[in-house]
C-alpha cells in the first residue's frame, strides 16, 4: 500500500509532498508505525481538508470510516443510540474486541450501551468524583513531592520510567487501594492489556491471556476480603457493594477492572511526558509558566489536547446514517479520531500550537464528549496540575536532551523514553 | 434583556443581564460567573455546566425529561437534585426574566 511507501526520513514539507501524491482512497491512518513514526498528523491534514469522512476499504483491521473533524466527532460521540460501543459489535477501539485470536471476550462498561453502560459506570464514578478527588489531593501532592525530590540534578535520566510511570501507578495504587509493594504489578496489567503481541510487551496473543488471568486472580483475591465490608471508598470495594457491580461474571469482571486500570495509568502517564516535550519544544511558553505559575491551571488541558493521549475511539453504526454528507451504512465500522479533531484548524485557533494560556481550554476532545466521556477526567487534571506545581517549585528547567521514543499503536498515542536533565532554579 | 441570578455555593449571588434567546450557560460565561464550566461548547455533550434551579422557579424552567441526553449526562454528575438542569439546555426569554439558579460546589 501506498501509505507503506513513505520514506522514514521524510519531515516537514516533504513529508507533506509526499502525502499529497497518494490516492486518497489508498489512505490508511490506522497503520501503527505512523503515530510511532508521529507523522500521522500530515495524513490527518489532508484528509480534514480533502476528505474529512474517508472510508478506508482495506486495512489491517477491515475498512473502516475516519472521521477526521472536530464537530463531526462530537456528532458521532454524542449520537451513542445510533453509533454503538457495543464489545459484541467490535467495541470502542479499530481493532475488534472478541477477535478469536485473543479468546478472551472481555466485557467493560465503556465497551456497552445503554442500560447496562449506565448502571455499572455510576457504581464506580463516586471513586473519581470531586469530592473524592479534594481527599486524594494531598496523598498524590506528598507523593509527587516524594518522587521528584529522589532525582538527581544534571544528569541525564528517563522522564517516562523516573516520573510519568511512576506518579500514575502510585495513584492508581491509591485508587484501588492496592498493596503498596506490589503496586508495580498494576503498570504491567495495564501495558499487557493494550500491547500488540510481538512489539516488545507480550510474545504471543497466550501470554496476554494468561497474565491477564492472573491480574483477575490476583484482584478476585483483593475483592473476596472486601465484599460485606461497610464504607470503603476504593474502586474495588465500590465495585464489591454495589448492585450493578457485585454478581459480574467472570469477563466482566476482568474487563472492568482493566478498564479502570488502563483508563487512569497509560493515558495519564503519556500526558506527563507530553507536557514536558511540549513546553520544550514552545520555549516562549515555557518563560510564561515560569513568570506566571497561577497558568498551570489553564495549561493542564492545552496538554491534553496537544498530547490526546488516546487517538481514538471507535463505534459501530446501528443504522444508516449520514456524516458530513457520506453515507455510512448499518454495521460501518466508524473511528472518531480525537488527535486530528483536536488539530481541527476551523475550530481550534493554531491547533498545531501548544499555548498554554489559550482561552477556553478544555474544548478539546482528549475526554471523548456524551455518556461515554472519560470518568476520570477531572483526576487527571489532578494528577497533572499536582505535578506541575511541584516541578515549578523545584526546578527551573526541564530539558529534554534525546529525541523521544514512541509506542507502536494507533490508539494509545505513548511515550515510552524520554531523556531529559532536570536544573534547579 | 433578561435578568438571571447566579448563586455560588459559598453564598455569592452574581446577577447578570443577557439578551433574550440565548442560554443560561452563555449568561454565565460571557459574564465570568464562577463554577461553570461549559467544557463541550454548549452542545449537551459533557454535564460541566450542572445546576440547580431554585425551587421557586423549576415549574417554569421544567424538570429533566427521562431518556433526554441531558438526563443521560446528568447521571453521573455529583450531587444532584430534582431541580438539576444543565444550563447549556436553559434557554432564556421573559418567561424566566428573574430566573434564580444555584450552581454546585464542583462540576464534573
Amino acid at each position: 500500500m501506498a501509505t507503506q511507501a513513505i520514506p522514514q526520513e521524510l519531515d516537514g514539507a516533504e513529508l507533506a509532498r509526499a502525502v499529497a501524491g497518494i490516492p486518497l482512497a489508498e489512505i490508511d491512518v490506522a497503520r501503527p508505525s505512523l503515530f510511532q513514526s508521529d507523522k500521522v498528523g500530515t495524513f490527518f491534514e489532508r484528509l480534514r481538508r480533502e476528505d474529512p469522512v474517508h472510508y478506508c476499504a482495506e486495512s489491517a483491521y477491515g475498512p473502516y470510516w475516519s472521521i477526521t473533524r472536530y464537530n463531526d466527532i462530537m456528532a458521532v460521540d454524542t449520537n451513542h443510540k445510533v453509533y454503538s460501543s457495543e464489545a459484541k459489535l467490535g467495541g470502542i477501539a479499530i481493532q475488534d474486541m472478541h477477535s478469536d485470536q485473543s479468546n478472551l471476550e472481555l466485557e467493560m462498561f465503556i465497551a456497552m450501551d445503554q442500560p447496562k453502560h449506565d448502571a455499572q459506570r455510576k457504581a464506580v464514578t463516586p471513586a473519581v468524583a470531586p469530592s473524592n478527588l479534594l481527599l486524594l489531593e494531598p496523598v498524590i501532592r506528598e507523593r509527587a513531592g516524594e518522587i521528584l525530590d529522589s532525582l538527581p540534578v544534571g544528569e541525564e535520566i528517563d522522564w517516562v520510567k523516573s516520573v510519568s510511570v511512576e506518579l500514575t501507578t502510585m495513584t492508581l495504587a491509591t485508587l484501588f487501594d492496592f498493596p503498596w509493594e506490589e503496586r508495580a504489578r498494576l503498570t504491567r496489567w495495564s501495558d499487557v492489556t493494550t500491547a500488540i503481541p510481538g512489539a516488545g510487551i507480550v510474545d504471543s496473543f497466550e501470554q496476554r491471556r494468561d497474565e491477564l488471568i492472573e491480574c483477575a486472580m490476583y484482584f478476585k483475591g483483593l475483592w473476596d476480603q472486601r465484599i460485606d465490608q461497610a464504607g470503603g471508598n476504593d474502586l474495588i470495594s465500590m465495585m464489591a457493594n454495589s448492585p450493578a457491580t457485585r454478581e459480574m461474571p467472570f469477563l466482566e469482571f476482568l474487563g472492568n477492572l482493566l478498564l479502570l486500570i488502563v483508563g487512569g495509568n497509560d493515558t495519564t502517564r503519556n500526558s506527563i511526558s507530553g507536557g514536558v516535550l511540549a513546553l520544550n519544544r514552545h520555549p516562549d511558553q515555557y518563560d510564561k509558566l515560569r513568570s506566571d505559575p497561577a497558568l498551570i491551571g489553564n495549561m493542564v488541558p492545552e496538554i491534553i489536547r496537544w498530547q490526546t493521549p488516546l487517538t481514538h475511539m471507535r463505534r459501530t453504526a446501528l443504522e444508516d446514517s449520514e456524516i458530513g454528507g457520506k453515507r455510512i451504512a448499518k454495521g460501518d465500522k466508524v473511528v472518531m479520531w480525537y488527535l486530528s479533531g483536536n488539530r481541527d484548524e476551523t475550530v481550534i485557533d493554531r491547533p498545531e500550537e501548544f499555548i498554554i494560556d489559550r482561552k477556553s481550554p478544555r474544548q478539546h476532545l482528549s475526554f471523548g464528549y456524551g455518556i461515554h466521556r472519560c470518568m476520570g477526567n477531572r483526576l487527571a487534571e489532578l494528577q497533572l496540575r499536582i505535578i506541575w506545581e511541584e516541578i515549578q517549585k523545584r526546578f527551573h528547567f526541564v530539558e529534554v536532551v534525546g529525541e523521544p521514543e514512541r509506542l507502536l499503536s494507533n490508539l494509545v498515542r505513548g511515550i515510552t523514553r524520554l531523556p531529559v536533565k532536570l536544573h534547579a532554579h | 434583556m433578561v435578568k438571571v441570578t447566579f448563586v455560588a455555593h459559598d453564598g455569592r449571588r452574581f446577577p447578570v443581564e443577557i439578551v433574550s434567546g440565548m442560554t443560561a450557560r452563555e449568561a454565565a460565561l460571557f459574564n465570568d460567573v464562577p463554577g461553570i464550566d461549559g467544557d463541550c461548547g454548549g452542545q449537551c455533550a459533557c454535564a460541566t455546566c450542572h445546576v440547580h434551579v431554585d425551587p421557586s422557579w423549576i415549574d417554569r424552567v421544567g424538570c429533566l425529561s427521562d431518556g433526554s441526553m441531558e438526563a443521560d449526562l446528568l447521571q453521573f454528575a455529583e450531587g444532584t437534585t430534582e431541580e438539576s438542569r444543565l444550563a447549556c439546555q436553559i434557554t432564556l426569554d421573559d418567561r424566566l426574566d428573574g430566573l434564580v439558579l444555584h450552581v454546585p460546589e464542583q462540576q464534573y
